[in-house]
């Protein structure tokens, strides 16, 4: 995506001909495209049954008779929600208590070590035990993406906090503002970029457990897909469901870009030069 | 009028910073504080702001003690720190917060004008250089019309053509509302161009070492035989502070009545 934080990008001093800008990202795309294109021909040319691997135009129809029948559209809709649940939960708690932390010390010593000791846990481990606490529909489901999506946050936003400069934060109070309005005017903007990448990698996390989610058992969602195109050997479904968590996952997380990028323009770093996520 | 009353400041490290510092600054007055590095010129301008808490003595402004940042006290550091996230307009204006919107408006234009720096009011402050960086933050610092500006080496990291147009942009704003100015410099020019008194600071502990009047005419010609024989005067005074069996400069003990108790 070279759209996210296009106002930096545009300031950068060398001009691209026309050419050089088209041609960027089509390099990228020699490769993927050029072994599709190779498998789809050494298919056609019988040189393998591609059953196992199924060609493009296979995947192609398998995914567009899912989209016709709606079964694509519902599936994804069921996994959209868990995740948007799950993320909602896992940002509003790691907010909090990243907040919390990274603003008091006694509060860091008090919640930060039992916070990095779970931390430690593989997170798909806690499968069984959210199963048998919660049982095995929705909530389990939710509560394990909100785990996946919390330590990012919570990491990121209580380190954000506490890397705050002294320095602005002395403007602050030379200029007299109150705790509210010293959070509002000065820590708030000053934590929003490292919050934003938190929150995107925290999505991403989100996109990763809803599938450990939904293998644990689901009778609809993406990750259902996943395990019956396993189960009744379509590997053409299998693969259009990776697509389609491509597809959205990726859309996702250009959107919590995009909507930070208006309030990031002022920022001054390295990576806004030109911008690749 | 501001008063120090026997400031004194020992850090938690057990670094005696500030010993003793009395002081009065009239109404429009401009002190330079000079001295060599580490003698608490900071530290005492951190104490004057609020923005410290002094271990002993009190700071009173027009019969009001000074403990926290104070709305007649500006500060200007030795680094712009603008605030990233506002445009050039929007830091100027970030003390103004309360005021209506057309009147913090106009206060900012004009502010912004005066700096010279109409032209850039929508810029991001990483689109200015040093100078214009720092002149936006005097700028800021002013616009709220503090009664005493303290100004931590705002000039140190400019180069010297900078910093003289700085120097003369500073006196121009002076003389809208002629605050209090503390200005701490490690440049002697600085200081004689500037101030009507210069404090001369020798540390361990940081203590007034000796205290030059100045009083040539305004505008002030750097290159005059006045100038040149003031800045002697207080490079002798700093070349006593800094060598180490310094004796007490008993000739302007007398004549400055300046605290000089060891
Ligand atoms: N936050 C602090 N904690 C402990 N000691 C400090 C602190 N700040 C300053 N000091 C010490 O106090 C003394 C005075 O420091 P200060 O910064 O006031 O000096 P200064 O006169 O401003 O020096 P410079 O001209 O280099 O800026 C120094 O010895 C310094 O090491
Ligand atoms: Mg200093």
């Amino acid at each position: 995506m070279t759209t996210t934080v296009e106002p930096a990008a545009a300031g950068q001093s060398e001009r691209k001909s026309g050419l050089a800008r088209f041609a960027r990202p089509v390099l990228g795309l020699i490769v993927p495209v050029g072994l599709a294109l190779g498998w789809e021909l050494a298919v056609r040319a019988g040189l393998s049954n591609g059953r196992l691997v199924p060609p493009p135009s296979v995947i192609f129809n398998t995914f567009a008779e899912l989209a016709r029948t709606g079964e694509l559209q519902r599936h994804a809709a069921a996994t959209l929600a868990r995740v948007a649940a799950g993320f909602g939960i896992g940002v509003a708690v790691g907010t909090l208590l990243g907040a919390i932390t990274g603003y008091s010390l006694f509060l860091r010593r008090l919640l930060d070590p039992t916070l990095q000791a779970l931390r430690a846990i593989p997170s798909i481990a806690w499968i069984p035990l959210f199963i048998l606490w919660l049982g095995i529909f929705e909530t389990s489901k939710v509560v394990l993406i909100a785990v996946g999506v919390f330590f990012p946050v919570y990491l990121g936003v209580m380190g954000a906090v506490m890397s705050v400069d002294r320095k602005i934060v002395e403007v602050g109070r030379a200029f007299r503002l109150s705790g509210t309005a010293m959070v509002r005017r000065i820590l708030l903007p000053a934590v929003l970029p490292a919050y934003v990448i938190a929150l995107r990698s925290g999505l991403g996390l989100g996109w990763m457990f809803v599938v450990a989610a939904e293998f644990m058992g689901a009778s609809e969602g993406l990750g259902y897909l996943l395990v019956d195109g396993q189960q009744l050997g379509k590997p053409a479904q299998i693969v259009a469901a990776i697509v389609a968590f491509a597809v959205i996952g990726k859309t996702t997380d250009w959107i919590v870009a995009a909507a930070a990028a208006p309030f990031l323009r002022w920022e001054d770093r390295f990576g806004a030069r030109s911008e690749e996520t | 009028m501001l008063a120090l009353d026997r400031i004194g400041k020992t850090y938690a490290n057990g670094v005696r910073a500030v010993d003793g510092v009395s002081l009065q600054v009239g109404p429009g007055e401009i002190l330079a504080i000079v001295g060599g590095s580490g003698c608490g010129k900071s530290t005492l301008l951190r104490a004057i702001s609020g923005l410290d808490t002094p271990s002993q003595g009190r700071v009173v402004l027009d019969d009001e003690a000074i403990a926290a940042p104070h709305e007649k006290i500006g500060i200007i550091f030795q680094e712009p720190r603008l605030l990233p996230w506002l445009t050039v307009a929007g830091n100027v204006g970030f003390g103004l917060e309360q005021r209506p919107r057309k009147q913090r408006e106009e206060l900012v234009a004009n502010a912004l004008a005066r700096v010279g720096l109409t032209e850039k009011a929508r810029m991001w402050p990483r689109e200015l250089s040093g100078g214009q960086a720092q002149r936006v933050a005097i700028a800021r610092a002013l616009v709220p019309r503090p009664r005493v500006l303290l100004l931590d080496e705002p000039f140190s990291a400019l180069d010297a053509f900078t910093r003289a147009d700085l120097q003369d942009h500073l006196l121009g704003l002076w003389a809208d509302t002629k605050p209090t100015l503390i200005l701490v410099t490690h440049d002697v020019d600085e200081a004689i161009v500037l101030a009507d008194r210069v404090m001369v600071m020798r540390s361990k502990p940081g203590r007034i070492f000796d205290e030059i009047p100045c009083d040539l005419p305004r505008p002030r010609d750097r290159q005059s035989a006045a100038f040149d024989f003031a800045k002697r005067r207080v490079l002798a005074a700093l070349d006593r502070s800094l060598s180490r069996a310094a004796t007490d400069p008993v000739e302007s003990k007398t004549e400055a009545g300046a605290a000089l108790w060891w």
